[in-house]
Formats: C-alpha cells, sequence, structure tokens
C-alpha cells in the first residue's frame, strides 16, 4: 500500500441512488465497519478510476444539509472536514443529486463548495429526469459551477457509470473546486471576523466551512471542537450575528435563503421541461395512504413479512439444526473415549455454533422484506401510516417494523432499528424491541399451557392465557419507551420531517448485497460473543463431575433400565455440577415467584437462550435431554411434582400462581445472549446493553413475585 | 394567515413565516421551504397526523404539532415559488 491512499467521498441528499452508485463503482469490493466512537456505519470501497488510478471511495450517509443536527449528520461534516479522529480529509468530493430536484439537491452541493475540497457533480436518475422530460444542460451547469465536472448518470441501468470513474480522476489531477457562492458583503464580514477572532483566541484559523457553521448553526459543536471557550465566543457570535440581521436575514434562516437565492440564478436556462411532475408517486399515494385502502394494505403487507420472518425462516432453521445434529452424530462416536471432549463439542461448540446460525435466516429474509420496503419507497410510506402510533410514547413510525419482527425474533428486529434516523427513537426502539414475546418464548407458554392451563380450565383459557402472554412484553414496553424518552434519554429528539420519495423498482443487486452485510456483521460481532457463553454456560453445566455416579444411582435403584439410568444421571450430574449448586444457593431469591431450585436452575441455565427451558427441565426432572413442549412424560412429571420441605410440602409446585409466575417471568426477563450482544453493538457500547439486561431482569423477578403472590392469595 | 394544521386536503398556501429557532423550520428550510413558498396539503394520514405536503417538486410528511409554527396565507394558490426575504 502507497503511504497515503488517495480517498474520495460521495455524498448526497437520501433517495438519490447514492448506494447504488456506490455499488456500481466500487463491484462489491467494500469494507463495512464503524466510525470510533459512533454508531455509524462506515461504508468505503475500491474504485479503479483508469489508468491504473485506484481511490478509496467513501459512502457517507445521506444528508440533506451541513447543518448537522443529528448524529450522522455531524459525522458527514467531521469526516469532510477531516475532523474526526482516526479519519483523514478525502482528496475529494463526488456529489450525487437526483436529477429530477436539483434545485433542492444543489443546495448540498453548494455547502460543499465551501469547503474548498476538489469536487464532481453526478445529476444521477438521468432516466426518470428523461422519462418526465426534464432536459438538463450539464454543460451550462458546469459552466456555473466552476467548471467542475458534470455527470449524467442512472445508476440503476448501469448507465454513466464510466464517466463518474473519468470524473473522479479528472479532479483529482486538475483539482478543480466548485464555485462558491457571493456572500452578500455584511455576511462576508461577519464570517470574516468569526475567522480572525477564533484564529487570534486559538492560534489556528479556521476553514471558512467552519465559520460558516459557527454563524449559522444553533449547535456549539464546531467551536467546541476549535476549542474556542463561550466566554470567548459568546459576544463575536452576537455582533457577528446582528451583521447579518442588518443586512435583513435573520441568522438562524440567511444560509438556505442566501443559498437558495443564488441557485436559482444557477439554474436559470439550465432545465427546461418536465418541471413539477411527481411522476408515479401521486397515483400510488392516493391508493396506498388512502384512510382506508391504506391501513389494509399496510396491515397486508406488514403480515406478508411477519408471517415470511417467522414461518419462512422454520425451514432453513429445521435444516441448520439437522445439520448440527448430524455433525454431531458424527463427531460423538469418535469421542466415545474422552467424555469431557465429546461434550464439550457436541453440547458446547456445536451447540454454540448452532445457536447463532438458527437467527441466520430470519436475519437474511427480514433484510430481504426491509431492503424491498426501503429501497421500493414504501417503508417512508409505513412510517407515514403508523406514526401517530408511536408518536406519543417517544417513538415514530419507522419503530413499527423492529418492534414487530421482534414478535419472531429481537436480533434481526435490533438491526432493522437502523432505519430509524432519529438517534432517540432508534434507541428507544431497540430498547423495546427484546420485549415483544419472540418465537424462543413460544416453548415455554406452550408447555405450561398444554400441562396445566389446558387440563385445569379447558382449552379455551389455554388460548386467553397464551395471547395474554404475548401482549406482556408489549405492556411494559411501551411505558418504558415513554419514561425512556421523555425523563431519562438526554439525546435531542430529531423532528420526524420524512421525505416520501419516488416509487422504484428495488435493485436486486443492492437488496442482496444489503443483506448479506447485515448477516456478515451479525456473525463477526455477535457471533463470537454467543458462541462464548454458550461455552461458559455448558462449563457451569458439565463441571465438576463425579465419576462413580453410575454406580451409585445403580446401588440405590438397581431395577433402573439404561433409559432411566442415563436420564437418573443427567439429573444427578447437574444437580452437583456448578449451575446446580448455583440454583440451589440462590433458590431462596426465586422462593417468593414460587419456583423450586429445578426450575432455578432452569432459569439460570436459561439466561443465554431462553428456549432451552424446556430441555433443561427435562433433565432437571429426570426425564433426560431432548424434552419438547408436547412431551407427555415431561407433563406428568411436572404435574406430580411436590414440595418436599418447606412451609409448602406437600402441595404442588407447579401451582396456578407458580405457572402463571414463571410465564410472566419468561415473558418479560432478558434471557437471551445474542440480543445483549446485538444491543450492545447496535447501540455503540455496553451501557445500554447492561442497562437493558439488568432492567428486564429485575421487573421479571418483580412481576413474576407479583403474579404469585396475589394468585396464590385470591385462590 | 392560517396556521399549516388547518389547510384542507388539496388546499395551496403560500407560507408567510416559521419560526427559524425551531429544528423542525430549520430542517424544511434545508429543504427549500423558504418564505414566499407556495406548499399544498396533500393528505393527512390515516390517523390524522401526521400531513403530507408538496413543495418545490417534493412531498415530505410532518407532524401536527411539529407544523404548528408555519404559517401560510390561503389566498394565494399561485403557482410562482419565490422566496423572500425573512426579516
Amino acid at each position: 500500500m502507497s503511504a497515503k491512499e488517495i480517498t474520495v467521498a460521495l455524498v448526497g441528499n437520501p433517495n438519490t441512488g447514492k448506494s447504488t452508485l456506490f455499488n456500481a463503482l466500487t463491484g462489491l469490493r467494500q469494507k463495512v465497519g464503524n466510525y470510533p466512537g459512533v454508531t455509524v456505519a462506515r461504508k468505503s470501497g475500491r474504485c479503479d478510476c483508469g489508468d491504473g488510478l485506484k481511490v478509496e471511495l467513501v459512502d457517507l450517509p445521506g444528508l440533506y444539509s451541513l447543518a448537522a443536527a443529528s448524529p450522522d449528520e455531524q459525522v458527514v461534516t467531521d469526516v469532510l472536514l477531516g475532523s474526526l479522529e482516526g479519519s483523514q480529509q478525502p482528496d475529494a468530493i463526488v456529489v450525487v443529486l437526483d436529477a429530477t430536484n436539483l434545485l433542492r439537491n444543489l443546495f448540498l452541493a453548494s455547502q460543499l463548495a465551501e469547503l474548498n475540497l476538489p469536487l464532481a457533480v453526478v445529476l444521477n436518475q438521468a432516466d426518470v429526469a428523461h422519462e418526465q422530460g426534464l432536459k438538463i444542460d450539464t454543460q451550462l451547469l458546469s459552466q456555473r459551477l466552476g467548471g467542475v465536472p458534470v455527470v449524467l448518470t442512472s445508476a440503476w441501468k448501469g448507465e454513466g457509470i464510466a464517466s463518474v470513474r473519468r470524473a473522479i480522476a479528472e479532479v483529482l489531477s486538475k483539482k478543480t473546486k466548485m464555485a462558491r457562492l457571493t456572500w452578500p458583503a455584511q455576511v462576508e464580514s461577519a464570517l470574516g471576523s468569526i475567522v480572525s477572532a477564533v484564529q487570534s483566541d486559538t492560534g489556528t484559523a479556521p476553514s471558512m466551512a467552519d465559520a460558516q457553521r459557527i454563524l449559522f448553526s444553533s449547535n456549539a459543536h464546531t467551536s467546541e471542537r476549535l476549542g474556542w471557550t463561550l466566554a470567548r465566543r459568546e459576544p463575536v457570535i452576537r455582533q457577528a450575528r446582528d451583521q447579518v440581521r442588518a443586512a435583513g436575514f435573520n441568522p438562524l434562516a440567511a444560509e438556505p435563503l442566501i443559498h437558495y437565492a443564488h441557485l436559482r440564478k444557477v439554474l436559470e436556462g439550465v432545465t427546461s421541461g418536465g418541471a413539477g411532475k411527481q411522476g408515479n408517486a401521486a397515483a400510488l399515494d392516493r391508493v396506498l395512504l388512502h384512510r382506508v385502502m391504506g391501513p389494509i394494505l399496510f396491515t397486508g403487507i406488514m403480515l406478508g413479512l411477519f408471517a415470511s420472518v417467522f414461518w419462512l425462516a422454520k425451514f432453513p432453521m429445521q435444516w441448520i439444526q439437522a445439520g448440527v445434529d448430524f455433525l454431531k452424530s458424527i463427531v460423538a462416536p469418535a469421542l466415545a473415549g474422552t467424555p469431557m471432549l465429546q461434550s464439550l463439542v457436541t453440547d458446547g461448540i456445536l451447540a454454540g455454533v448452532g445457536a447463532f446460525l438458527a437467527f441466520l435466516p430470519q436475519i437474511l429474509i427480514l433484510f430481504l422484506f426491509v431492503g424491498i420496503l426501503e429501497d421500493s419507497g414504501y417503508m417512508a410510506r409505513a412510517a407515514f401510516i403508523m406514526d401517530r402510533l408511536f408518536s406519543w410514547c417517544g417513538l415514530n413510525g419507522k419503530s413499527f417494523v423492529p418492534l414487530l419482527s421482534g414478535f419472531a425474533c429481537a436480533i434481526p428486529g435490533l438491526l432493522s432499528t437502523r432505519t430509524i434516523e432519529d438517534p432517540k427513537a432508534r434507541l428507544a426502539t431497540a430498547f423495546a424491541v427484546p420485549f415483544m414475546s419472540c418465537s424462543a418464548r413460544f416453548p415455554i407458554y406452550a408447555l405450561m399451557c398444554a400441562a396445566f392451563i389446558g387440563p385445569l380450565y379447558g382449552p379455551g383459557w389455554e388460548s386467553v392465557v397464551m395471547v395474554g402472554m404475548h401482549c406482556v412484553g408489549l405492556i411494559f414496553a411501551v411505558p418504558t419507551a415513554f419514561v425512556l424518552t421523555r425523563f431519562i434519554l438526554k439525546v435531542k429528539p430529531q423532528p420526524f420531517v420524512l421525505e416520501l420519495p419516488r416509487y422504484q423498482m428495488p435493485k436486486p443487486r443492492d437488496v442482496l448485497w444489503r443483506m448479506w452485510q447485515n448477516a456478515a456483521e451479525f456473525i463477526s460481532k455477535a457471533g463470537t460473543v454467543i458462541f462464548a457463553i454458550t461455552i461458559i454456560i455448558w462449563a457451569l453445566c458439565y463441571f465438576p463431575r463425579d465419576a462413580q455416579m453410575a454406580e451409585k444411582i445403580r446401588a440405590a435403584e438397581p431395577t433402573l433400565s439404561t433409559h432411566e439410568l442415563q436420564a437418573r444421571m443427567q439429573a444427578a450430574m447437574i444437580e452437583q455440577s456448578w449451575m446446580g449448586r448455583f440454583g440451589k444457593a440462590v433458590q431462596p431469591v426465586f422462593d417468593p415467584c414460587g419456583f423450586d431450585w429445578k426450575i432455578t436452575v432452569g432459569v439460570l441455565a436459561s439466561f443465554p437462550a431462553r428456549e432451552v427451558i424446556v430441555s433443561t427441565l427435562g433433565v432437571t426432572y429426570s426425564i433426560g435431554k431432548g424434552a419438547e413442549a408436547d412431551s407427555n412424560h415431561l407433563r406428568q412429571a411436572m404435574q406430580e411434582a411436590k414440595w418436599l420441605s418447606g412451609p409448602r410440602v406437600g402441595t404442588p409446585i407447579f401451582s396456578l400462581a407458580a405457572v402463571l409466575a414463571l410465564m410472566v417471568f419468561f415473558a418479560l426477563c432478558s434471557q437471551c445472549g445474542p440480543t445483549i450482544a446485538t444491543l450492545a453493538q447496535e447501540t455503540g457500547g455496553w451501557k445500554w446493553a447492561a442497562a437493558s439486561f439488568f432492567y428486564m431482569t429485575i421487573l421479571a423477578w418483580v412481576m413474576a413475585v407479583v403474579v404469585y403472590q396475589t394468585v396464590i392469595r385470591i385462590l | 394567515m392560517t396556521p399549516l394544521s388547518q389547510l384542507l386536503p388539496g388546499q395551496y398556501g403560500k407560507l408567510s413565516s416559521l419560526n427559524p429557532e425551531r429544528a423542525v423550520d430549520q430542517r424544511l428550510m434545508a429543504l427549500g421551504l423558504l418564505p414566499g413558498m407556495v406548499l399544498k396539503l396533500i393528505r393527512r394520514a390515516p390517523l390524522g397526523d401526521p400531513l403530507a405536503i408538496e413543495f418545490g417538486g417534493q412531498v415530505v410528511s410532518l407532524r401536527l404539532a411539529e407544523a404548528e409554527s408555519l404559517i401560510v396565507d390561503v389566498a394565494a394558490d399561485c403557482p410562482v415559488q419565490r422566496p423572500q426575504k425573512l426579516s
């Protein structure tokens, strides 16, 4: 690698087809990472610009203005100014504009011109502009913008990509910069006064772009980055803003007003025809956003999405399970001579790999759908329809898809919170997602309903409890989000201003590529954590071993069959394992919930993955491994289980109170290693993951105690 | 002088004032919604909120509560869209 790789930043408004262009330019040779300290994805790739010139192309998040209201926008601004730690200022900028809405798109380009970097202009979606009868004189536009290359492309159709490569090479060699606008004299002098004040106070002269951020933006980010203290800057900024006011502009409105007035002149004679056409959007919106039809179609689409994540994913999940079982069946006999290694490989390593591979089908299917919904333009409409239901508790319309997919599995739900721009709503949604009753909670509900609710009260109540349990999480998630956004999160909420873009056919390559990127990131980040947790829990349940266990059991009960002996062995082994001892020791904590030590061990062993509760109960109640929710043996064993000591001696352990408490506990408790790992990944640290874990777990315990103590007093 | 939120679907209005202190208004100005510009209320969401408005060849969704500082002049439904200085 050369001493300094040439980097080129790809910047543009959302919905300009920027990512499609990026994929076309880099040919999927991409790296995805995070900017240091923030949860904004950094996408970069190698772009071949001809004549052996290879540059690193960085795809920055889409934004409308450099005024930096949201963290994403802040990152873009910081990257472009070269002020973000660990990233160098780009050598050139490619600004992608939507050819059908040049005026608005040029606002960002005009702000970028102030950065004084070599710049090339790409007018994308030229095909749509052509269909609308819009003609653009690119030569005249290039001339008005100071000679920067202006290229027409249709990234979707793959047209004009070569000319973008040539334009990048051209601006890098000629250092062509876009013409800056002429500021009104008083504004120019206000900017000048800020530049000289910063220079004399901090010792370094700020760029013109920095001076504009200080003068026009209401946040103090730039001043603080430059080390310009409040006491020093306050009088200077006030005076400079007074100068702007004297020129007849509100300082906070001056920037767009002056840029837009300038750009109207730039565009005079550049475009002709096609103006004001909405294309397909208006007609489709009449149906898709119709007062009656809109919600019906929305419900249909979302049910389709949910059914796909929930049902369609079952088949590949079964194949993965079968594959893992097959591997186990091959490996187990080979390691029969070393039981510890055999157990480590089959119950630890293979189970751990299987545990996170099992999430892949759901992630892939959800992201296939999310990609289609986003790229088609429907996601913005879905948010428009649903926003009212979510806005009162601090979430927004875009929270719907993550929460809905949470009912299948929290992992893809958490990953899809990335579609929410507002950082506050994103975090609150991510916090609410694990409360949704995911499919892994289903087995314990099914077991409890089938074993106790059904036989005691009939199938009618069985369904009521089943549905009720699916609502418990939701009932607690909504107030949690409300309190979180209202009182706890200090992040400034973003206004919910959402562009309803043109409808468009999603490009399969883009959708599939993003689907794959999400899956790969999940495997590489969360995968390792999940794997580690599985191994730890395996070790806790396995050690220490008592080599004489079999003889002891056989001596006590010589008539046992081989299968019964096996089951007793497993029960005894887990009882005297670290996990079993720990379970017995902490049973008093769960005693107010009505859990005996066997349930307690089940609860503890379920922390990495709640679905193991059924098979753990199978082991502790001596049914043997592989117990299923519909296992008659397990039901019978639990129905017959009685308290052997203490004040409740002789009464059934699984009373109605304990059964309900156990289900409520599982509905609320944070028992999913992958969820915690993903939450940490998506919120940029362990702080929120830890908060979620303790909050949900304590809430689960409290509610289980409330349910148990209430029901036991009523009955 | 009418708040944007009181426009009927399909009705045009000319933006007479906004509040540049508010983050929403700043975002809308970046999108090109400047005083003097004609906008159209296209529809309300099925639950009454948010609103979809059209200006400068684009459709943007906006919450009722966030639209309160946008004052429009309903009399004008001319298609001319020229910004004026904000005093």
